[in-house]
């Protein structure tokens, strides 16, 4: 299970770092929310994979704390996901105004010359 | 103590309702728009101010207040903390924002929508990453940070920020990604988020925990090295210095430097002498980073002819500096880094303001910016009949600019002379000089020479080969935070005295780790039925 999430993060991560190196603004936003996705199941894993775990209790009585999953990651995970989503919005604006403003899509708002021999 | 407490909610909670406020107000009124976001910002640099009276008052050690949450024990719940660093730097932040409103207030305010607010939000960002006790909430609030950049980096929409934003906002979301991966592994090697906490639990880790809290804090500091602009991490800081609104550069100048005092705090609290076999962890990089920056932002600014170009090396080169002096691990010479930190932000952050003043010496230059003031309906023929235009509007260019560049450069007799000065002869008191220092002594010296040279060819092109019969019209509203600014650095040296002992006394407490954990550790949740 950890071998299988361990490979799929580093899958995520080599792809989103592949797509920001390329030239086009809207391979770059992919790439990031690739890169958004590995890091947030990332952060997910500190917390040590379990099965059957609550991540809380609603009884007030002792508990064992073996029964239960760390809480912490979830909830940095939630946040790490909606401040992810709430950027790559405004990052999707900013590319689709320059898009309109310098009609390429070329992250440096303009085309490379191409030399033909 | 508790109801004392309370002001530590101010810096955050007056700009987020203020901000909030201010979406509802139409942006016709954008007078009354200004008015409020201004009594906001002053009533922040009195907030400042008060925090930094309160820490003063401890006159034994502890002078930190510590705000708990939701009346958690640390380090559970979310921890505000405030110290006499973390007050310098409200203080400094106020100062900035002050003068970048009040000279925004004749056209930049009106060039875009929804200014007042992102001005608000950044301010909250700034002062919640100054005052937080929790590495987590410290991702929060540089987002909300950043986030906030990203609106103003693009107010005033045109080609080239448009441009620069997308560059900005793609390095910074990166940035933000390293960010939450150091956190993940810092959360995984020392199971907690506190900041005290963490810095308690650093000397006991084991090796195999210690290696991965190593990584993750190497990781962690790419992203606020990228933010305080350290060579190779820096490309970004001149372009987007560059296409950013004169009163946004000065606030970025700002932003840059609290990428600066987060590496600061991070490095005393988990690096610093109680940290065991982890301290001193990165010094050599932060050192031979910090020299590298240094020299790159020397070439850069030789090569810069633009006065925001010049600005924009000028930062780079302060932050190498001040990085450089971090990575010297000498307690001795963290208080004079103090006061270089504050009297290069304000030099900095004049000149970028300055910078667009001078600029109207050329009006032609200035043909991109006509048209966004006709696409936002600004009136500037009318506007500038009505304000109140100063006399000698060149005297006056040539005076503060010929200031700035004296306290960028180092030279006698404004603060930036005092600063360098203190770090010279701090690091020649030593009895062994490194080779590092040596290094130092050598770059910071070339950074004055560079910066002179720069700065005369400047002035030579600016004013005396201009050729302009009818000196710039400048308004009241826009010279006077220059000079306030100014001031501020002119009473740097005339208090050079009382400051330094401040920053003394500040310095030593923020080195003072076990002090730090004990205080925020042991801070009772207070008690009754609640």
């Amino acid at each position: 299970m950890e071998f299988i999430l361990a490979i799929a993060i580093g899958i995520l991560f080599a792809s989103g770092i592949w797509l920001i190196l390329r030239p086009r603004s809207f391979q770059v936003i992919i790439g990031l929310m690739l890169l958004s996705y590995a890091t947030n199941l990332f952060i997910f894993i500190t917390g040590k994979l379990a099965i059957d775990k609550p991540a809380f209790t609603v009884t007030s009585d002792a508990v064992e704390m073996a029964q239960f999953t760390d809480p912490l990651p979830q909830a940095l995970v939630l946040t790490a996901i909606v401040i992810g989503f709430a950027t790559t919005a405004l990052y999707l604006v900013v590319l689709l105004g320059s898009r309109g403003l310098t009609g390429t899509d070329h992250v440096d708002g303009k085309e490379r010359e191409v030399t033909h021999e | 103590m508790s109801e004392l407490g309370h002001i530590l909610t101010f810096p955050i909670l007056i700009p987020l309702v203020v901000g909030a406020v201010l979406i509802l107000i139409n942006e016709r009124y954008h007078r009354l728009k200004f008015a409020v976001n201004m009594l906001s910002t002053l009533s922040l640099l009195v907030v400042s101010i008060v925090l930094l009276l309160i820490t003063e008052q401890h006159t034994e050690v502890t002078s930190q207040v510590v705000y708990l949450a939701a009346n958690w024990q640390a380090p559970f719940g979310i921890v505000l903390v405030a110290d006499r660093l973390s007050a310098i730097m409200l203080v400094l932040t106020a100062v900035v924002a002050n003068g970048a409103l009040l000279f925004s207030f004749s056209r930049w305010a009106q060039v875009g929508v929804h200014f007042h607010t992102l001005f608000q939000l950044l301010l909250m960002g700034i002062h919640g990453a100054l005052l937080t006790g929790d590495i987590f909430n410290l991702f929060v609030f540089f987002e909300i940070m950043l986030a906030a950049s990203y609106g103003l980096l693009l107010h005033g929409y045109n080609v080239v920020r448009v441009r620069a934003g997308l560059q900005y906002i793609t390095i910074n979301l990166i940035a933000s990604v390293f960010f939450l991966i150091g956190i993940a592994l810092i959360y995984a090697a020392a199971g907690s988020l506190n900041l005290a906490d963490i810095a308690a639990l650093v000397s006991t880790l084991d090796d195999s925990s210690r290696s991965l809290f190593h990584t993750g804090a190497a990781v962690l500091a790419v992203a606020f090295l990228t933010k305080s602009a350290m060579w190779p991490l820096g490309f970004w800081l001149p372009n987007a210095y560059t296409a950013a609104a004169p009163p946004v550069t000065a606030l970025l100048v700002v932003l840059t430097k609290i990428g600066i005092y987060v590496v600061l705090r991070l490095y005393l609290l988990f690096f610093g002498d109680h940290a065991g076999a982890s301290a001193g962890f990165g010094t050599g990089l932060l050192l031979y980073g910090g020299l590298l920056t240094m020299a790159y932002g020397i070439i850069g600014l030789i090569a810069s002819q633009e006065s925001n170009r010049i600005a924009s090396y000028s930062a780079i080169v302060s932050s190498g500096t001040l990085l450089a002096l971090i990575g010297m691990n000498n307690p001795a010479v963290l208080s004079s880094m103090l006061f270089y930190l504050i009297s290069s932000t304000l030099a900095v952050a004049a000149f970028a303001l300055l910078s667009e003043l001078i600029s109207r010496i050329y009006p032609t230059r200035n043909q991109v910016l006509a048209i966004t003031f006709e696409a936002f309906e600004v009136d500037e023929t009318h506007d500038v009949s009505s304000g109140y235009v100063i006399p000698a509007a060149m005297a006056f260019l040539g005076l503060s600019g010929m200031a700035c560049a004296l306290i960028i450069a180092g030279l006698p007799p404004l603060s930036g002379f005092v600063a360098k000065f203190a770090m010279l002869h701090q690091l020649l008191q030593a009895e062994t000089i490194t080779l590092a220092a040596w290094m130092f002594l050598i770059l910071i010296i070339s950074a004055g020479l560079g910066s002179i040279i720069t700065f005369v060819r400047f002035g030579i092109r600016s004013f005396w080969a201009s050729h302009r019969e009818t000196p710039p019209l400048l308004k009241l509203t826009e010279v006077a935070p220059i000079i306030v600014i100014l001031m501020v650095c002119v009473g740097l040296v005339v208090f050079a005295g009382p400051i330094f002992e401040l920053l003394e006394r500040t310095m030593s407490e923020a080195s003072n780790t076990p002090m730090y954990i004990e205080r925020v550790l042991g801070q009772p949740a207070t008690g009754g039925n609640a």
